[in-house]
């Protein structure tokens, strides 16, 4: 299938939260990127980002889009990780009416997309509460 | 020194009583509940399988081994529930933990028994001097027919072992196997859910193969019962473990640490490596333990332990197993049950 | 560069519309604009549309509208950003215009949303978030602006019934609007009570599925009246802008920053300020877009967008009237085309023809058009000669 090799491109920041810090000005940039957007510098380090963080907004999708429609309703969160490295995933095993902003959360290791009943199968970074 | 240098146990977070299941199929709760010694059980979230487990047991087992994953030589999981038929589950698993591309990988089938079966296959490579460090995991999600007894025990979880020679937390000291060919429980190609041969499965496949591979480790290292603080025998219930114990000559007290299954289920190849990380939480230097899996169809492989003064320094780097299934219960009700397992029948 | 004129403007009846094709939506539109302009061909068409493909399987629109519209053989051009798409097909129109490359310009903005069923619309629509870090973790459109909600809430003490009221604002200003998908009144309770999407917004937060179309024609400010006796609307300011294609890129979660400085280069270029606008259309695909929208227009300070629609700052006989068309909300919101048909309701409204709903001495209006959410943003603002 085509989408194998996106898969496979994607596994260091799905697998491994692979992220690239400026050697420059210490901006994280999640996915890494080619130039830094704050001091539009070229090197960066490789970095993991940290796997424990704070929920910054949320909310629950309970109109999902078609690949997703048999998860819903399920809940959304963007997560500060530290050094200002931030990312939108979702939030599991959690009541869905108690999330608040602040509160802390820990990432997991989890499915996020089936390719239908007989494609690949997308594994990547979930969010839970610590 | 050749041992265990990590250790690591994932408990999802869902779980479904008994009484729930037997209000489904009209069957008598308390009489399951005391017959097969179950209270309750974990249940998969939808996003979970066979490896999110293994690697949320391996990051545990890993922040106490405290290695580099780049070092790893090998690594299996043994399950019955890969999410692939064709494509490897450790792959994914090597990928994440970063031990890939110099690594040797394979997953291993044998019912209940491929967990151990992996630890078997790791620990002889470390031990031959082929791998510096080996991984092995046993993890399931489990499968078992709707109605059918197997549905009330029939778990998730799973436990990974990191093999080494430095810094072991637990020596292994005997190894042995037990296997006939015996048709006890099976699922063949193209089938959702397994079967098995009801009475069948008892004395002549589990107790035959388990009493046959404990006596055989123990004969085999000059061992007794006595000798031992700790047993923990595969738990496809919670009666069959105390059982086969008592018949073996254990008391309640060597039993009880890696006694899982009444709140846990049968994880089925995470079930004894299971039982054998919860009785590291609290296994103290010197102690001796008593490792014993069982698969259908049948095998039985048995380990000898002894702890080691390291243990101290590495038990509560990550959640304890009995921690693991106290924290955060989520209990869900049938319906949401056959949602999550993907019981129900829907649209194309 | 030569002043911009808008001599003819045109626009369907929008809403589910299951007899009219992609190619009819947009040709009559643009047909409609060409007469009320009075001219029979233009030199040169641009095309707002976000997702034909998805939507309907048909791509190549330049082709296809040239075509149609009976000019194939005319330079077109299909423009895409998001639902920002019908602006920035306006600002090239602009630009062309402007620059003396072309005299008469066509801009059109379309979409077809009905040909596929709501998981398919979800889908299509959130292809205008980041696909591989937001999209691919199961987040929509509503989710998004519902994640903007709860940080601007919980930032400003911005409440839920505040949210409700940019909803009823809108849909009573769209029961004036004959061309409205949904031209009803509804209430404050009825929002509150209608069905959950993605926390805190519920369906009647957000703006609908639409077909639609809408165009504009635009020719030199000093050849106006060679074509149209009408009153005579020039752009005098555009401003473009863009932003992190991700929201969770952004330092601050309830701040529209590309709308803020698509703002600002537009009040430069038509040297003008937030007070000096006397009506405005905006991106209120989501009631609390609105609110943000209206920040960082200059209209109302940080965190003051909800208690000015409490007010009544933002209604038609307010400070400040915005939507007065009825917004995204009433009067639909069918992507492509909802940049193109702010200008539509600009322009009628300074010619004085927009009838139960028009803006009393209504000479300078803004228009503000945003793709994804927030990653682009057109502003423009036009005035009556």
């Amino acid at each position: 299938m085509s989408t194998s090799a996106k898969l496979k491109r994607e596994m260091p920041q799905r697998y491994r939260m692979e992220a690239g810090k400026c050697t420059t000005c210490g901006y994280i940039a999640f996915p890494p990127r080619s130039i830094c957007p704050e001091c539009q510098a070229r090197e960066f380090d490789t970095v993991i980002l940290p796997d424990e963080g704070t929920i910054l907004t949320h909310t629950v999708i309970r109109v999902a889009p078609s690949q997703f429609t048999d998860e819903a309703p399920y809940a959304i969160a963007i997560i500060e990780l530290g050094e200002g490295a931030r990312v939108l995933c979702q939030l599991v095993d959690c009541d869905l009416e108690q999330i608040a902003i602040g509160d802390p959360v820990k990432i997991e290791f989890r499915r996020i997309q089936a390719e239908g009943k007989s494609g690949v199968l997308f594994y990547g970074y979930k969010a839970v509460p610590a | 020194m050749v041992g265990i240098i990590g250790y690591g146990a994932y408990v999802p977070r869902h779980r479904i009583r008994v009484e729930e299941i037997a209000k489904v199929w009209g069957a008598d709760a308390p009489s399951y509940k005391r017959g097969l010694m179950l209270e309750e059980k974990t249940v998969p979230a939808p996003d979970q399988d066979t490896i999110t487990i293994s690697v949320e047991a391996t990051k545990n087992a890993l922040k106490r081994a405290n290695i580099n994953p780049a070092e790893i030589g090998c690594v299996y999981i043994g399950s019955e529930s890969h999410p692939y038929a064709v494509k490897p589950s450790g792959t994914t698993l090597a990928e994440v933990i970063g031990a890939t591309p110099d690594v040797h990988c394979a997953d291993f089938e044998f019912a209940c028994k491929a967990g151990s079966e992996g630890m078997f296959v790791a620990y002889g490579l470390v031990k031959a001097g082929l791998v510096k460090y080996g991984l092995a995991v046993g993890a399931d999600t489990s499968q078992g027919a709707p109605g059918d007894a197997l549905e009330y025990a029939a778990a998730a979880g799973g436990a990974a072992f990191l093999f080494g020679t430095e810094r072991v937390i637990a020596t292994i000291d005997e190894t042995f196997s037990y296997m006939t060919d015996t048709p006890d429980f099976w699922r063949r190609e193209y089938q959702h859910y397994p079967q098995h041969a009801g009475r069948f499965t008892g004395d002549p496949s589990y107790f035959k193969h388990v009493t046959g591979s404990a006596n055989g480790i123990m004969e085999k290292a000059g061992m007794t019962p006595q000798d031992f603080n700790y047993v923990i025998c595969h738990q496809p219930n919670g009666k069959f473990p105390q059982r086969v114990g008592k018949m073996l000559g254990f008391t309640r007290e060597q039993i009880e640490p890696g006694w899982l299954s009444p709140i846990l289920g049968n994880t089925y190849s995470g079930s004894s490596p299971m039982g054998l990380a919860s009785t590291l939480d609290i296994a103290k230097p010197g102690d001796r333990i008593l490792m014993v899996s069982y698969g259908s169809g049948s095998g039985s492989d048995s380990f000898v332990l002894t702890v080691t003064d390291q243990i101290d320094q590495v038990r509560d780097l990550a959640p304890h197993v009995r921690a693991q299934l106290a924290a955060n219960k989520n209990y869900i009700d049938y319906g949401t049950y056959a949602k999550f397992r993907h019981k129900i029948l829907k649209a194309e | 560069m030569r002043k911009v004129a808008i001599i003819g403007i045109g626009m369907n009846k929008w809403g589910e519309l299951w007899d009219t094709s992609l190619r009819e939506l947009y040709t009559e539109a643009a047909l409609a604009a060409m007469d009320d302009a009075g001219v029979a061909r233009v030199d040169s068409m641009y095309i707002g549309c976000m997702s034909s493909g998805l939507f309907t399987g048909q791509e190549h629109l330049s082709s296809l509208m040239a075509d149609y519209t009976g000019m194939a053989g005319t330079p077109a051009t299909r423009v895409e950003s998001a639902c920002n798409s019908g602006g920035v097909a306006l600002r090239q129109g602009f630009i062309e215009v402007a620059s003396g490359m072309s005299d008469l310009v066509l801009v059109g903005g379309v979409e077809k949303m009905t040909d596929v069923d709501g998981g398919m619309a979800t889908y299509a629509l959130a292809t205008a978030a980041d696909q591989d870090y937001e999209s691919f973790h199961g987040v929509t459109f509503p989710g998004l602006y519902a994640m903007i909600a709860n940080a601007h809430m919980a930032r400003y003490g911005t409440t839920r019934e505040q949210l409700a009221m940019v909803a009823v604002k809108n849909h009573h200003n769209g029961s004036m609007n004959a061309r409205a998908q949904y031209p009803f009144e509804i209430t404050v309770e009825g929002v509150l009570d209608s069905v959950r999407v993605a926390d805190p917004l519920r369906i009647l937060d957000c703006s609908p599925i639409t077909d639609g179309a809408a165009a504009v024609i635009l020719c030199p400010l000093e050849k106006a009246k060679e074509y149209s006796d009408k009153a005579v609307v020039e752009i005098v300011g555009s401003g473009h802008a863009t932003d992190t294609i991700a929201l969770h890129s952004r330092k601050d979660l309830s701040w529209l920053g590309a709308t803020y400085t698509a703002a600002q280069r537009a009040y430069a270029m038509a040297g003008c300020k937030p007070e000096d606008i006397d009506l405005a259309e905006v991106h209120d695909c989501f009631t609390i877009a609105e609110i943000c929208v209206t920040e960082a227009l200059g209209f109302f300070d940080k965190g003051d967008g909800g208690p000015a629609v409490e007010r009544g700052d933002t209604a038609i006989t307010g400070k400040i009237p915005v939507n007065s068309s009825g917004g995204l909300k009433s009067k639909g919101h069918p992507v492509g085309a909802t940049g193109v048909a702010q200008i539509v309701e600009l322009t009628e409204q300074l010619r004085g023809e927009s009838g139960k709903r028009q803006v009393k001495n209504a000479r300078r209006g803004l228009a503000q058009n945003m793709g994804g959410s927030g990653g682009s943003t057109t502003v423009h603002i036009l005035e009556v000669k």
